[in-house]
């Protein structure tokens, strides 16, 4: 490698030195690095919490770690794949790539029309080289190389010799796609990486939690969470509707995996369009509905716990199948109710659902399977101001207690326990009913356009890539000459990329040509 | 049978290979202690200017052969004991059985024992024997103790044919990095020794394995057959998986990242082979490096990182 003498720099011309940097860049060795580099580099994104992939767990973090937190965010830490580092690494890898894929594709092309190199004068000083003797004509010598060769690109001449003595040479060479496998494979991967982009650049994805009997728009208002990208716009969103009639799950009922989830159905109806028909779904993990140009995932699902709460005078202020969330395997979720119309004070409550509970000796219940054979729900409440009117946006699975006082029992919080169909009278007179339980289903809506050409790219990509891993160019020379009534042969053959296990190829190379020659007479031998 | 019958017999099963494995180990570790005293004799003719010791007559090569020997037949019982391990596993639990990290410690370790043994036939390497034995033994024990789950049905998540390809590309091309892996630490081996060692004093167990430069290309090769199976596993069959399942095919959860990271290392590893440099001592590095991001996101991101993929253990 001629590319490694840095001093030199400092005195060469501007444009001297633009062609310097452009020789580094490319150079073998600093894709090698770029590439350590990039392994690097990816490293901290799977160790700390990415905004990309759970912005809840990014928040918690900072929460919980108020000094070290914000260093790290100002680093791009919580977004490592969009950080200016990480895709400084990877732009000034597509660089050398590219700046490596020009060149050495003018340099094939120019090597796919030349003919194999003249065989050179002295074949038995290659590493792999053989002398044999048949009684066989030159040119049968050769024509039993070819066929020992198979595919390969030939040339045979008949060269004088110094002595005199005239000899035919083949030289061939084999394994051009070697070379063609490998600039596809490199190629590919900038296809891969300018589809990853695009996809990136037009797509959505988004999430919504779908209540039983509730219906989802596709609209921006009805995610909890979406993200677009930057050449998509958020009003463009493809019409339809999606109807969540019901949402059925099994579990393994018995055995040491009793629990286990196995299977979960999202079924209702769809309709594309402002006011398209209504068609039936089933989704399933595993299988989406597909609409509108997008898909519907199922992701998740949890309980909703229909809740009513009627105020002193009887009236009925809040009715609602409120989603709590399920923080474990065997779906104790957590959830908040906000009763804004409450009287006399807006009314908060925030606890737990368990869909199965059992009651520990400490007191404490717990649930011990997911499925709601004994639900409960259990609440704190809080009276004042909940804050809905200040203009802020608000999460409906927090409590903004800052205005808020909450109701105790001695020092204890005072607690609503509800089974299902309970009601309980609050201090304040209002009454809180736990009214029946429905499932919500957590759909994922994403639209991938442009998917075909990461997955066009990455399978040309494979393709070349075994292809430069397992063809091996080869060059085989012969040099075939009369002397008397034998016919003397060198063979050498060369490969590109030096290996061990030449020599045994050669044995076989010549191995297959002694089969179709004439041995010499015994008597005749040496 | 019955199924909890068939889970038994898996597991009494997978138990005795462990214990077979253990033997096998011995075998190999006497192999090599029994070639102490004995200079190399065993260079394969391949070897360009591989000088070649004249072969001792004495009693201990013979006997170093012998207990490689076991150490072969015995790592075939294991293999053919693991093997009725796994399918009585997946009999029992009805599916195929690799669901969890249980069980593709199993099926991982079943398919490098069967690369290893046809790779001996192949191309003679049982001098990798020791390695992979005992590391197979680990794996399977400690999986064993550690992770074991009894058999039952998949997840939902997991309840889908590209399982089948995904999860079985991704064990093939582990199952190859490991033989790879085991062929770089002793090219380090064999190469820091023939660079070190005077000619006079080249005896032992390490001077009847081929050369380094044999050594070398054996690990190239498992290597350049194990990354086109890793790329097809982790950046095709799993994002196509992904994108049906979570609805995007690549979303940075931590076995993704890992399984990028592996396929960086890796492809580092060739390209460091191909430059001026880094091959040889480097490049070896490198592949171990590979390997063991490879380990990590196995062992480290299943108990420890977490993710969407974390129903795995
Ligand atoms: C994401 C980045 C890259 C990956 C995954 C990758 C992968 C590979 C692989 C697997 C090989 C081995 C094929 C063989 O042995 O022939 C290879 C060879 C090669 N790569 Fe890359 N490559 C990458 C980037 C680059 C870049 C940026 C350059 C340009 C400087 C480059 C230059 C080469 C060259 C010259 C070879 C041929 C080595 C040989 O002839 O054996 N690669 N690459």
């Amino acid at each position: 490698m001629t590319d490694d003498r840095p001093d030199l720099a400092s005195e060469l011309s501007p444009r001297e030195f633009l062609r310097w940097i452009w020789r580094q860049l490319t150079s073998m060795r600093t894709a090698l690095s770029l590439l350590l580099l990039l392994a690097i580099v990816a490293i901290p994104g799977s160790l700390l919490p990415q905004r990309g992939v759970n912005p809840r767990l990014v928040e918690a973090y900072l929460i919980d770690h108020p000094t070290v937190g914000p260093v790290l965010d100002t680093l791009g830490l919580f977004s490592v794949y969009t950080s200016p580092w990480f895709s400084g690494v990877y732009l000034l890898l597509m660089v050398s790539l590219v700046g490596c894929i020009l060149p050495r594709t003018a340099v094939y092309l120019r090597a796919l029309r030349a003919r194999p190199p003249k065989v050179p004068r002295n074949l038995l000083r290659f590493p792999a080289s053989s002398e044999l003797v048949t009684s066989s004509s030159p040119d049968e010598v050769v024509a039993a190389a070819r066929t020992a060769l198979g595919r390969a690109r030939v040339d045979v001449v008949e060269r004088e010799l110094p002595d005199g003595g005239s000899a035919v040479e083949l030289s061939a060479e084999k394994g051009y796609l070697r070379e063609a496998g490998n600039l596809l494979f490199h190629v590919s991967i900038v296809v891969v990486l300018v589809g990853v982009a695009m996809t990136a650049l037009l797509g959505y994805r988004g999430a919504a939690i779908v209540v039983e009997g509730d219906r989802f728009s596709n609209v921006l208002t009805q995610y909890d969470e979406f993200g677009s990208g930057a050449l998509f716009d958020r009003d463009d969103l493809p019409p339809f509707t999606v109807t969540l009639d019901d949402f059925a799950a099994t579990y393994q009922v018995d055995g040491p995996q009793r629990g286990a989830p196995r299977s979960f159905e999202a079924t209702g109806t769809y309709a594309e369009g402002v006011d398209g028909s209504e068609h039936p779904f089933s989704i399933r993990v595993n299988h989406p509905l597909e609409v509108g140009g997008a898909s519907v995932f199922l992701v998740g699902q949890g309980y909703a716990p229909v809740i009513r709460v009627t105020d002193p005078d009887g009236q009925v202020v809040y009715d609602e199948a409120v989603p709590f969330l399920p923080a474990d395997a065997s779906y104790t979720s957590n959830g908040v109710v906000k009763v804004p119309e409450a009287r006399p004070e807006q009314l908060g409550f925030q606890g737990f659902f368990l869909p199965t509970f059992v009651q520990g000796d400490d007191g404490a219940t717990r649930s011990v399977f997911p499925a709601p054979l004994a639900p409960i729900l259990g609440l704190f409440v809080w009276h004042g101001d909940l804050g809905l009117d200040d203009g802020r946006p608000q999460s409906v699975y927090v409590l903004d207690k800052t205005k808020m006082t909450q109701y105790m029992t001695g020092d204890k919080g005072y607690r609503v326990s509800l089974q299902k169909g309970q009601s309980q009278k609050l201090p304040d007179g209002n009454t809180i009913t736990f009214v029946d339980l429905k499932q919500f289903a957590r759909f994922q809506i994403a639209a991938t356009p442009g998917i075909e050409v990461p997955l066009v790219g990455i399978v040309a990509g494979l393709i070349g890539l075994i292809g430069s891993l397992s063809i091996r160019p080869r060059r085989t020379w012969v040099r075939a000459r009369r002397e008397g009534s034998r016919t003397v042969v060198e063979v050498a053959v060369l490969d590109r990329v030096p290996r061990v296990d030449l020599p045994a190829d050669l044995e076989r190379f010549t191995g297959r040509m002694t089969e179709q020659l004439v041995p010499v007479d015994e008597g005749d031998a040496s | 049978m019955t199924l909890e019958q068939l889970g038994r017999l898996s597991n009494y099963s997978v138990v005795s290979a462990t214990v077979i494995l253990a033997l096998a180990f011995v075998a190999y570790a006497a192999q090599w202690g029994l070639a102490r005293n004995v200079a190399a004799v065993r260079q394969p003719v391949a070897v360009p200017g591989g000088a070649e010791a004249p072969a001792l007559d004495d009693l201990e090569p013979d006997r170093s052969d012998v207990a490689g020997g076991i150490g072969y037949s015995l790592t075939s019982l294991a293999t053919l004991v693991l093997a009725v391990g796994v399918v009585t596993r997946g009999l029992s639990a009805e599916r195929v059985p690799w669901g969890n990290m249980y069980e593709f410690s199993c099926v991982g370790i079943l398919v490098a024992l069967v690369a290893y043994l046809v790779l001996v036939r192949v191309w003679d390497i049982d001098w990798i024997g020791a390695l992979v034995t005992v590391f197979a033994m680990i794996v399977l024990g400690s999986s064993m103790l550690f992770v074991y789950v009894p058999p039952g049905p998949l997840v939902p998540a997991l309840d889908s044919y590209w399982l089948v390809i995904h999860v079985i590309g991704a064990i093939t091309a582990g199952a190859a990095f490991l033989v790879g892996a085991a062929a770089s630490i002793l090219y380090l081996l064999k190469a820091r020794a023939e660079a070190r060692t005077p000619e006079d004093e080249r005896v032992g167990f390490l001077w009847r394995m081929p050369s380094s430069a044999v050594i070398d290309q054996v690990a190239y090769r498992v290597h350049a057959f194990a990354f086109p199976i890793w790329t097809f596993a982790a950046l095709i069959a799993g994002p196509i998986w992904a994108q049906a399942a979570w609805g995007r095919y690549w979303g940075w959860d931590a076995k993704e990242v890992w399984a990028f990271i592996t396929w960086v290392f890796y492809a580092a590893y060739l390209h460091a082979r191909a430059t001026a440099g880094w091959r040889g001592k480097a490049a070896a590095i490198l592949a171990l490096v590979a390997f063991a991001t490879f380990l990590f996101n196995y062992i480290g991101v299943n108990l420890f990182v977490g993710g969407l993929h974390s129903y795995a253990t």
